[in-house]
């Protein structure tokens, strides 16, 4: 059967004013806050770590994001936690608010879809989002500009705007998820109570369970172990099993772009070829985080759909 | 075409397997106010879904000025206005931003929506309010606000799901007097409410829902004949000679009770207060008092349903018998 119009009509409508919604709420100023705060103390700390460092170094800059070693706190980890809560924060309560407001039918009476509704409530999210860290992102080289006096090379502008495109898709993940909650869960309560639990066991509890799980799914070999080196099958398992977890995903495509000698499993291998080296190039780089970006991707889409479906075959009375 | 904006033919729907509307068929004509009533939870709030194609039909179908709602909701959703059950609003935006945002979806051109919006307001009695956050309003200024959004869609056909619920009197007489306003203009307005009285008022026919079905159908006094068997109670006070047998010879009365020495009670299917009067003086009596009680809707209302349950109960008891 095919539906008369335009799907997309009154999408601007409901985007341009969920967007000013959330650019105006105290929600969001709240979060931004954090963020500003907490991402603001972090780069500065890493600034002076760089300053005091007298190496020659081709990628400084990048450095001011991810500081190489064993660094505490970096900017990427503060992102990597922050930004589930900025999207779970802004989605949460999506579509079951506007029930709860009993403004669902009443919207839903004009003459538009409910998909303007849903992929205008989605965009306005995600917009503020890519906002907010666009904003960031020129701060904080904006920041390193003054504090360390050098300016970045292409490469590493280059490296750094893929680095802002992996964050967003990673937002994207987390917004997609809270507002499929919001459309399964009728309590705003509910919808961010699950929505955080479930970041909460995806980000702390999945790594180590990812790693056990593996070695159950195939345990190590003997011989693997007595060289001191792990099982490359229990390797492949534990990998693949904590790459459920977004924030793996995010994470290693956030090393691949700002850590050019960084070494991946990948890398790890010709590092037993004895073919350890070079910094990789900006397009090998990518490459590497290649299916980490697409599955980030490809995961938004999917938690987008089914949160769609279930939506159009909502009830809209409560 | 005919006249009618809304015609439903067999409407059901099932949840499950539970029919929560079960083969509906009314039609609305052009500029009439149609009343669906009936207890709650009888699928009047369901046949309105049904009508504006929020919710899908099982069986049967509907049509709404010639369209689909299911195949055509934009259509549809363009000519008919919805006021829900306790409508909602954006409690933090002000009553115009809330109407300029319904204004942007119904699609009213910008150097259009505030002057709409600003006489729509005045129309309802808000015209002060504009510029207030609607989170202070109380339940009949959002019912009010409601209607105004209505109002601005410039619509042919108004559905209004229990509009007068939770509001008090006064309130609810404005309301009544504004739908009444909107029938004058030609909108045919379709309303939903369980309160039977108060919809009485103002209804040319009402569809008496019962567990999913229209039980009863048509204009008041229609339905009181069908029901009361009469419904007009004529009370009469008056001294004189045979008056009781006078009176039971006016056609359109059904019985005569001498409730005193010189009450009589008459049951009629019309107002026979004309001719109860004729009938005193042409019997050389002397009339004191006439009065009329026209048929409730509540009456019949309880007066169906009682008989309802009795039926049932006979039809439970042939049964326990047979078996």
């Amino acid at each position: 059967m095919q539906r008369e119009g335009s799907p997309w009509r009154g999408l601007s409508v409901v985007y341009f004013r969920e967007l000013f919604d959330h650019l105006t709420s105290v929600r969001m100023l709240v979060l931004q806050f954090l963020v500003v705060l907490l991402g603001g103390a972090v780069v500065y700390f890493a600034a002076e770590q760089i300053r005091n460092t007298t190496a020659e170094d081709p990628f400084l800059f990048l450095r001011l994001f991810a500081p190489p070693g064993q660094s505490l706190l970096s900017f990427v980890l503060v992102l990597s936690i922050l930004v589930p809560i900025l999207a779970i924060g802004l989605g949460f309560d999506a579509i079951n608010g506007e029930y709860n407001r009993r403004t669902m039918s009443r919207i839903l009476a004009q003459p538009i879809y409910r998909d303007a509704l849903l992929f205008g409530k989605f965009l306005a999210g995600l917009s503020t989002i890519a906002i907010a860290l666009v904003t960031l992102w020129l701060l904080v080289i904006g920041f390193g500009l003054l504090r360390l006096g050098v300016p970045p090379s292409g490469e590493e502008i280059g490296r750094l705007f893929i680095f802002l495109l992996v964050t967003i898709a990673y937002a994207g993940i987390w917004l997609a998820l809270a507002v499929t909650f919001s459309v399964f869960f009728r309590s705003t309560a509910t919808a961010a109570l699950v929505a955080l639990g479930l970041w909460l066991f995806l980000a702390l509890l999945w790594p180590a369970l990812a790693q056990m799980l593996g070695e159950v799914i195939s345990p190590s070999d003997i011989r693997f172990a007595q060289l001191g080196l792990p099982t490359p099958d229990t390797l492949a398992w534990q990998q693949g099993l904590s790459r459920v977890s977004p924030g793996t995903l995010y994470g290693e495509a956030v090393v691949a772009m700002l850590n050019p000698d960084a070494q991946s499993m990948t890398t790890l291998l010709a590092q037993f070829q004895g073919r350890i080296g070079a910094p990789l190039p900006l397009d090998q780089s990518i490459m590497q985080a290649w299916p980490q970006m697409v599955s980030l991707i490809a995961g938004t889409i999917l938690l987008y759909v089914i949160g769609y479906v279930a939506f159009q075959r909502q009830e809209v009375r409560a | 075409m005919s006249d009618n904006v809304i015609e439903a033919q067999g409407l059901t729907k099932r949840y499950g397997g539970i029919a929560a509307v079960d083969g509906v068929s009314f039609t609305v004509g052009r500029g009439e106010i149609f009343g669906l009533l009936g207890p709650n939870g009888a699928g009047k709030t369901t046949t309105i879904l049904m009508m504006l194609g929020l919710t899908e039909v099982t069986a049967g179908s509907v049509s709404v000025l010639g369209h689909d709602p299911a195949r055509e909701p934009l259509q549809v959703k363009r000519v008919v206005g919805y006021l829900p059950d306790s409508v909602g609003f954006y409690d933090h935006m002000t009553a115009r931003d809330n109407l300029r945002y319904t204004a942007a979806l119904i699609g009213i051109e910008p150097a259009d929506r505030d002057k709409r919006i600003a006489a729509a307001l005045d129309r309802v009695g808000l015209p002060d309010v504009g510029e207030k956050k609607v989170g202070a309003f109380s339940r009949g200024m959002r019912q009010r606000l409601g209607l105004a959004e209505i109002l601005m869609k410039d619509v042919s056909i108004a559905i209004l799901d229990e509009p007068t619920s939770g509001l008090d009197p006064h309130a609810t007489h404005e309301l009544l007097e504004t739908i009444r306003s909107l029938k004058h203009d030609g909108v045919a307005v379709l309303l939903s409410s369980h309160l039977l009285e108060r919809v009485q008022s103002v209804c040319d026919r009402v569809a008496l829902f019962n567990a999913g079905r229209i039980a009863l159908l048509g204009t008041v006094p229609e339905l009181a004949r069908q029901v009361l068997g009469g419904g007009y109670n004529v009370e009469v006070e008056a001294d004189g000679e045979g008056l009781g047998v006078l009176f039971s010879d006016i056609p359109g009365v059904k019985a005569v009770d001498q409730a005193g020495p010189s009450r009589y009670r008459l049951l009629a299917d019309r107002d026979v207060r004309a001719q109860a009067a004729a009938a005193v003086v042409n019997g050389g009596g002397a009339l004191r008092r006439l009065s009329v009680e026209e048929p409730s809707l509540e009456a019949i209302y309880s007066r169906y349903f009682d008989n309802q349950a009795l039926q049932q109960q006979a039809t439970s008891q042939v049964n326990n018998h047979a078996a």
